[in-house]
């Protein structure tokens, strides 16, 4: 048998595929069902969202330009609530009492954060178990953390009395049923509940900064605190405005903390949007007024959510080919 | 947040300043115990009796330990005018948050699943819309929806509250799914369409099963919101039917005859602990989920 | 085993056309690799094979069987992916007998199946580890087999070897092509890298810009690439391009390389002149590939040139040495002999084989000749 050197060519030979006949399959009554599920199983919460988001902001704020007081109904009133809402005395107290509160809030909340999470972030032992400690107060309900505190500012028997106890007898506490002091209260408890969370996000995002940069400065001669305040705390923006953002919103939503621990009180001392809102509807009987204030609350926290909002989903470049 | 070998800017520079130390120790320490103490005062007050909570002060250790403002809390304290103590709340609220919680996950479930792994034109802009519902102030909706639980004969009853919580987490879960499985590799998916798998199957049988870390945390959060809630609960449901919450505010804020502080602490510790303590077990998933609803999606 | 029939298929997002007008004819048994850059739309295509995307136009046809609106499940085929995508809750075996599952395959033959897919690619032994406990190479061979024991009519692989090392990935080079030879599967095989390209393929269809560049074997897109695309991103180092140009003296061709006055002028063997006479005159680019410089002797000797040159960089690879020479006045590479010392600006002959060379034309870039 002849054995053909490996040097020889070998040919090959093309062989053109022959398209057989062709045969037409259309798509299964089982893949058109499949094409529909996503729209059909995201549907409910598309509906409900339609429907008991939008569907009733549009009927409050409906609402809230009728003459409604105790039912509602459809007469046209214009912008009368809202004339009645902004000419009545405990809608100022409420909108001076928000603008205090929610810079407090927001100021300390951010301050208290950020310094918890640079100490946290200094290596410490027990970080864990501090931060747990920090946190926890987010875990609660609003409500015991109102009557937590509430007790503890109790004019008589709260502070006043623990530093009488201890020696300091001229120390006075009042600040709960004082006028002017009471909405400090809130903020002092309000603070102490959301901080942690701030403190949170803080040190995440001091745990994403690249330490090679650290290690670039410090060999550049600069030294720890300047470091912190021209290297680290600028790249923690988008912390800070996730933070911001969140701190005025809950801000604004703040109600059940204000019912537990002042109740509104002394007198309307501590009145807040939200109770207003609340009194007026439910107790006062006057929907209309109500409806209007609740429209308010909205805008303010659209003002701030709808851009943030959009600004994080933005779509982002279209899909690639590959 | 774990550590992983980070070097605070203090250790790189290789200078382990004692003074320093002390002062950071310090003020962690004191700012430990100023969070602490809300939570002491309150464990404290509810173990005295009486007379001691009016002749102590709130820091002081009870001379006389006592479990009758617990009991008192618990079984006979007056809500309203039903003087039968908390645990038929406590029990409302366990009935409210298993049940809405367990539904409003697995919606959101399903509604991730569907926006990361069956893309369609404008799914990013439905998302949007589902999104922006977690952020309206409440108040905007209470009015209408007092009515609507009226017409449909849920109003002031459970049914209805669990109705509420579902309809207004929907959107926290979906976000939260969402943003776990966008990071979900879509090739997992392609590859068990292609060996035959369909729309269900491939849910439960490739995601689902990868999908304990977010389930735990959906359900940590979602219960943490549910159990603490009150305007929902003091809005839509009344007498026995309302939450815990709303029967702890009832019992602080009767002002008839002498207020009676060790029993209330002692409600609110009772309303408390079912989060605290999902908190101390699941901390860590709590931490992600406090954080998922801030970082970007 | 199946043919698969690509017609005149178009892939377009919105306004942007990724893929325009393929056009490809794969009979049994081949193994059809999709090569070029990164977006150039082959794992497009493929995406449009397996039935994960959509076809704007045209058709896919598998045998006989149109399969443009078939579900991925439907089509009989199976896929191995650039990331293995292994179902992390499932251990080796449950990943490789779901798609059995899936088919309502009975348990018996499902364990028997997964069994002899197991022996073959060697992982018995690890049946009962989950994918997060393999290396990447076991990985690989998971997903092959869940690709195998589905005995599908294609078999579609999207870059699957670009997440192993590099003595790793010739491993598994040679396995699957083993694999093919022993199975005589019809493959289509997705890659950036010209070498797997080289080595696997019956069929290559190189593109770029969602268009077929050149579709044959292996040995016409390396010998006579259709464009200076081809020809530069086939074969490592890539051809050289010399500007050049070709004038007719005395009835014969000649072909001038090179810049202006260090220019070279070659005669072109007769079967080359035959090829490009009617360009005489005209400017042309000149493609050699560097084996094709330095030649000790050929088959064709008529074919060979003497030039002179001047070495510039040298780098041994062991069997042989990379030379940056200068070859009319223009910079190219030449593989040379490796015993055969040079030294760097050392001025020598070399002979080209010009029965290699492949003319393009200066503004279109195809091959004239």
């Amino acid at each position: 048998m002849q054995i053909t050197p490996c040097t020889a060519r070998v040919s090959t030979e093309d062989t053109v595929a022959m398209s057989p006949p062709e045969t037409v399959r259309r798509p299964s009554l089982r893949n058109r069902i499949e094409l529909m599920l996503p729209k059909l199983v995201l549907s409910p919460t598309l509906i409900t969202t339609l429907i008991f988001v939008y569907g009733f902001i549009v009927w409050t704020t409906v609402l809230s330009f009728t003459r409604s007081r105790a039912f509602a109904n459809l007469h046209w009133g214009g912008f009368t609530q809202y004339v009645r809402v902004w000419e009545h005395p405990r809608w100022h107290v409420a909108v001076m009492n928000l603008g205090v509160y929610a810079s407090l809030y927001v100021l300390l909340c951010m301050a208290i954060g950020l310094m918890l999470a640079i100490l946290l972030d200094q290596r410490i032992r027990l970080e864990g178990g501090l931060r747990a400690i920090f946190l926890y107060p987010m875990a609660i309900s609003f409500i015991v953390t109102g009557t937590a505190w509430k007790w503890i500012l109790n004019p008589g028997l709260g502070l006043t009395k623990l530093f009488h106890d201890w020696g300091w007898t001229g120390f006075q506490f009042n600040w709960i049923i004082d006028d002017h002091m009471a909405i400090y209260c809130v903020v002092i408890a309000a603070v102490w509940q959301a901080s942690g969370f701030v403190m949170a996000m803080f040190l995440a995002g001091l745990r994403g900064i690249d330490q090679d940069m650290v290690k670039a400065a410090s060999i550049d001669g600069a030294r720890m605190p300047s470091i912190y305040r021209r290297i680290i705390i600028p790249q923690l923006r988008p912390a800070f405005v996730s933070a911001f953002v969140i701190l005025v919103h809950l801000a604004v939503k703040s109600y059940e903390l204000v019912v537990a621990l002042t109740g509104a009180g002394p007198g309307y001392a501590t009145e807040l949007p939200s109770t207003f809102m609340y009194s007026f509807t439910f107790t006062r009987n006057e929907l209309g007024m109500g409806a209007a204030s609740a429209v308010m609350m909205l805008c303010t926290v659209a003002a701030i959510m709808v851009p943030y909002l959009y600004s994080e989903l933005k779509p982002r470049s279209g899909r690639g080919a590959h | 947040m774990s550590q992983k070998g980070w070097d605070s800017p203090q250790m790189v520079m290789g200078r382990h300043n004692y003074v320093s130390r002390i002062v950071i120790y310090g003020l962690l320490t004191m700012f430990a115990i100023v969070y602490l103490v809300p939570l002491l005062v309150m464990m404290l007050t509810s173990f005295k009796p009486l007379p001691e909570v009016y002749s102590g002060n709130i820091l002081a250790l009870p001379h006389l330990w006592t479990l009758q403002p617990w009991l008192k809390a618990w079984g006979e304290a007056c809500v309203g005018l039903d003087c039968s103590g908390v645990k038929g709340f406590f029990w409302n609220s366990t009935r409210l948050a298993v049940s809405a919680v367990a539904i409003s996950t697995f919606i959101g479930a399903l509604n991730g699943y569907v926006l990361t792994k069956w893309r369609f034109k404008g799914d990013n802009i439905l998302f949007g819309l589902v999104l922006f519902g977690c952020f309206i102030p409440f108040q905007i909706v209470l009015i209408p929806m007092a009515t609507f639980l009226g017409h449909i004969g849920l109003a002031q009853s459970i049914t209805g509250l669990v109705f509420v919580h579902i309809v207004y987490g929907l959107c926290f879960t979906t976000l939260y799914f969402r943003n776990f499985y966008i990071a979900f590799p879509d090739e997992l998916v392609k590859a068990a369409m292609i060996d035959g798998a369909r729309f269900f199957r491939i849910f439960l049988r490739v995601l689902l099963p990868c999908s304990g870390s977010i389930v735990t945390v959906t359900v940590i959060w979602q219960f943490t919101n549910i159990w603490n809630d009150f305007l929902f609960g003091a809005s839509f449901t009344t007498g026995s039917t309302a939450p815990i919450t709303v029967a702890l505010n009832n019992i602080v804020n009767t002002s008839t005859g002498v207020r009676e502080y060790n029993v209330q602490m002692a409600a609110a510790v009772i309303t408390a602990l079912p989060t605290l303590l999902v908190y101390v077990v699941g901390g860590r998933y709590f931490v992600r989920g406090m954080m998922a609803g801030s970082v970007k999606g | 085993m199946a043919s698969l029939h690509i017609s005149n298929v178009r892939k377009a997002y919105g306004a942007t056309e990724i893929l325009k007008d393929i056009n490809i004819d794969v009979t049994h048994g081949d193994f059809l690799v999709l090569v070029g850059p990164s977006g150039c739309g082959k794992s497009t295509l493929l995406s449009l094979i397996a039935g994960l995307d959509t076809i704007s136009g045209g058709e896919i046809r598998i045998d006989s069987d149109r399969v443009n609106d078939l579900h991925p499940s439907e089509r009989d085929i199976a896929m191995v992916f650039q990331s293995y995508a292994l179902y992390p809750n499932m251990t080796v075996g449950q990943n490789i007998s779901f798609g059995l599952e899936m088919r309502k395959v009975p348990k018996a033959e499902r364990g028997k199946a997964v069994a002899d897919a197991a022996r073959l690619l060697q992982i018995d032994h690890l049946i009962n580890r989950r994918p997060g406990q393999l290396s990447g190479g076991q990985r690989q061979r998971v997903a092959m087999g869940r690709a195998l024991v589905r005995n599908p009519k294609i078999f579609l692989f999207d870059e699957p070897l670009s997440n192993l090392d590099a003595k790793l990935r010739v491993d598994m080079r040679t396995e699957i092509k083993k694999l093919h030879q022993r199975l005589g599967a019809t493959i289509v095989y997705v890659t950036h890298d010209q070498i797997e390209a080289m080595t696997l393929a019956t069929r290559i269809a190189v593109m770029k810009g969602g268009v077929i560049q050149q579709f044959g074997t292996p040995a016409e897109i390396y010998s006579t690439p259709a464009n200076t695309f081809v020809a530069t991103f086939m074969g490592s180092p890539s051809m050289n391009l010399i500007p050049a140009t070709l004038n007719s003296e005395g009835g014969k061709l000649f072909i001038t390389m090179g810049e202006a006055r260090a220019a070279v002028k070659l005669e072109l063997p007769e079967e080359q002149a035959l090829t490009v006479f009617e360009h005489a005159g005209r400017k042309v680019i000149a493609g050699l590939r560097p084996e094709a410089i330095g030649v000790e002797s050929s088959r064709n000797e008529h074919a060979l040139r003497e030039v002179e040159v001047t070495m510039q960089v040298m780098e041994p690879t062991g069997p042989d040495v990379l030379a940056i020479i200068e070859l009319g006045g223009v910079e190219v590479s030449a593989r040379l002999s490796a015993d055969i010392p040079h030294a760097t600006g050392e001025r020598c002959k070399l002979r080209v084989d010009l029965s290699k060379l492949v003319i393009f034309d200066v503004q279109t870039e195809q091959r004239i000749g």
